[in-house]
């Protein structure tokens, strides 16, 4: 199984798509950000996978999950110092009650 | 003294033991993080998740990528992600609704995704790829700091730019008291 690219690519479309539904479907936006956390986990892990079964890929793979991580660390930092900006004026986390454009 | 590289009577080989369960503790506590009611115990299954991940990591042969996982996703960006739950609890938002009011096609376009990536894998031969391949660590640097230099600046640019964008976003403004 661990010699098998096809686990490793199952695993991965599972997360992303337990991520997906839970960017979909939650109401707060923290969990939003979670979310979308579990889906470049997702990717990462089958970038991971394909250097570790392509020989061609091999060092490559690794640095570029490398660079993947460091632009998600970026993407939560102001992601949430986004979602605290807003919560300090909206006095709410929820999503769905952001809708001064509707109003 | 070294065990067998495969489990005596059912034979099963360690690292495929070691996969399955580090997978299920993955997509256990990712299941918990998009459907728990507390939001805190979230961000906590977040950390398990990303803990297990970092152990398939290893199995794939990328300790680097798992170390770094485990500095910068455990200990940066969950630490990060609770303090942002703690500021941004009130007290009736874990008592009220979890799901937006398309949940359920939600999960059926979840599932569908999972469904395609399945199949999709499945249909592609990969055989022709499949030369497993060990640890490649040093590798890595080489490549990290010669081919791929210029990215890493970039990337430690970015990463400066975020931090000073999130103090700039997250600071009070002069005056406001609440």
């Amino acid at each position: 199984m661990t010699n098998s690219l096809d686990a490793y690519l199952v695993l991965s479309g599972l997360l992303f798509a337990i991520g997906s539904f839970g960017f979909l479907a939650r109401r707060n936006a923290i969990s939003m950000l979670m979310s979308i956390e579990l889906m470049l986990n997702a990717v990462n892990l089958a970038i991971v996978a394909f250097g570790s079964f392509v020989d061609r890929l091999r060092p490559n793979a690794s640095v570029i999950a490398l660079m993947v991580i460091a632009v998600a660390a970026a993407e939560a930092t102001v992601g949430l110092a986004i979602v605290i900006a807003i919560y300090r004026n909206r006095r709410t986390p929820l999503v769905d009650e952001y809708d001064s454009l509707r109003q | 003294m070294t065990l067998p590289e495969v489990i005596p009577f059912i034979n099963v080989r360690w690292d495929d033991i070691l996969f399955l369960i580090l997978a299920a503790i993955m997509i256990g506590s990712a299941l918990l993080v998009v459907t728990l009611r507390d939001i805190i115990r979230c961000g906590l299954a977040m950390m398990v998740c990303f803990g297990a991940l970092a152990g398939i990591y290893v199995i794939a042969g990328a300790p680097l990528v798992a170390a770094t996982q485990v500095l910068v996703y455990i200990g940066a960006i969950s630490v990060l992600v609770l303090f942002a739950i703690m500021l941004t609890q009130t007290k009736a938002a874990p008592a009220r609704l979890v799901f937006q009011t398309q949940a359920v096609p939600a999960a059926i376009a979840a599932v569908l995704l999972a469904g395609i990536i399945a199949v999709s894998v499945a249909a592609t031969d990969w055989h022709a790829l499949s030369q497993r391949v060990e640890s490649a660590t040093g590798a890595v640097a080489q490549v990290l700091f010669q081919q791929y230099v210029l990215p890493f600046e970039i990337v430690s640019v970015l990463l400066l730019a975020a931090v000073i964008g999130g103090v700039f976003l997250a600071k009070r403004e002069q005056g406001d008291v609440s």
